[in-house]
């Protein structure tokens, strides 16, 4: 029996950037990211109208630091206080731990001093960026 | 002549991970008060808290020399510790000593030194294996990489 050919599948318009930078990003506020990402709001006096744009997403601070641009959103699943003091290094404009991991509580005290949103999600690191990703967002690396 | 406008020397805890970075932060605080270019300031802060890092990481006692000039920003670090034994290998992306400890603190992934080479315009180390390392950076005010 003849073999048919593979279907040509379309792209999604997500993955045909090839370059960060390559396309508009879509900002977002915070408040729409804690719906997209069922999150919990860690910072209770937030101001959660402020808008993104581009997110770093790394358990490495370095990595963080290497690529950083001011305003970025931070995700990472590192949750004790140097994943703040990087923020603040680095100019974030909020932070979202992801996995549902129990956040520091001398990270918070940070946050809270810096006045540096904090987000906590269930999701895992994959998740959080394909749906950020899939909303426009793109990322600082 | 360069002109020499501000100066201050911090003392860096080692093992301190609590503590680790406050000196960066302050550093930061100090720069946009005198509201220079918002880029030069991340770039100079990045090199302080990678450096104060690797100090707090590696070394028995340090200390962070932070010198304002009319052309550039000075970061000069000086510790007693173990010292590079290959600056070379240490310079490059990925290599790293670092310990479960420091890597649990989100460090020690081998970005730390291209890192500070990446942010700033000038570097020098110097190393003594079993002394010691002197890192000196510098960052123009008119520069923008």
């Amino acid at each position: 029996m003849p073999l048919s050919p593979a279907p040509v599948l379309a792209k999604p318009k997500a993955l045909r950037r090839e370059r960060p930078g390559d396309e508009d990003t879509n900002p977002m506020t915070l408040e729409e990211i804690k719906n997209l990402l069922f999150c919990q709001v860690l910072t209770h006096d937030a101001d959660l109208s402020v808008e993104v744009d581009t997110v770093l997403a790394s358990d490495g601070m370095s990595e963080i630091l290497a690529f950083h641009r001011p305003g970025a959103l931070m995700i990472t699943g590192l949750t004790n206080i140097q994943s703040v003091r990087t923020a603040d290094i680095a100019d974030v404009r909020a932070i979202v731990y992801i996995r549902g991991k129990r956040v520091n509580e001398k990270a918070m005290d940070l946050a809270r001093q810096k006045k540096i949103p904090v987000l906590t999600t269930k999701l895992g690191m994959f998740d959080v960026c394909g749906i950020l990703r899939e909303h426009g967002m793109k990322g600082a690396m | 002549m360069s002109e020499e406008l501000f100066k201050r020397t911090f003392k860096i805890q080692s093992r301190n991970f609590d503590r680790a970075g406050e000196n960066s932060s302050e550093i930061k605080g100090i720069l946009k008060g005198l509201n220079l270019d918002s880029e030069i300031i991340r770039r100079a802060v990045v090199v302080a808290f990678e450096a104060e890092m690797n100090v707090v990481m590696y070394a028995r006692v340090g200390t962070l020399t932070f010198l304002i000039t009319d052309e550039d920003i000075h970061i000069d670090v000086m510790d007693e510790g173990p010292g590079i034994p290959d600056i070379e290998q240490a310079m490059q992306e990925g290599f790293s000593t670092a310990t479960d400890e420091m890597r649990e603190m989100g460090f020690g992934f081998g970005m730390g030194l291209p890192n500070i080479r990446k942010h700033s315009d000038t570097l020098k180390i110097e190393s003594q294996v079993g002394k010691g390392t002197a890192l000196s950076a510098s960052i123009r005010l008119n520069s923008n990489a």
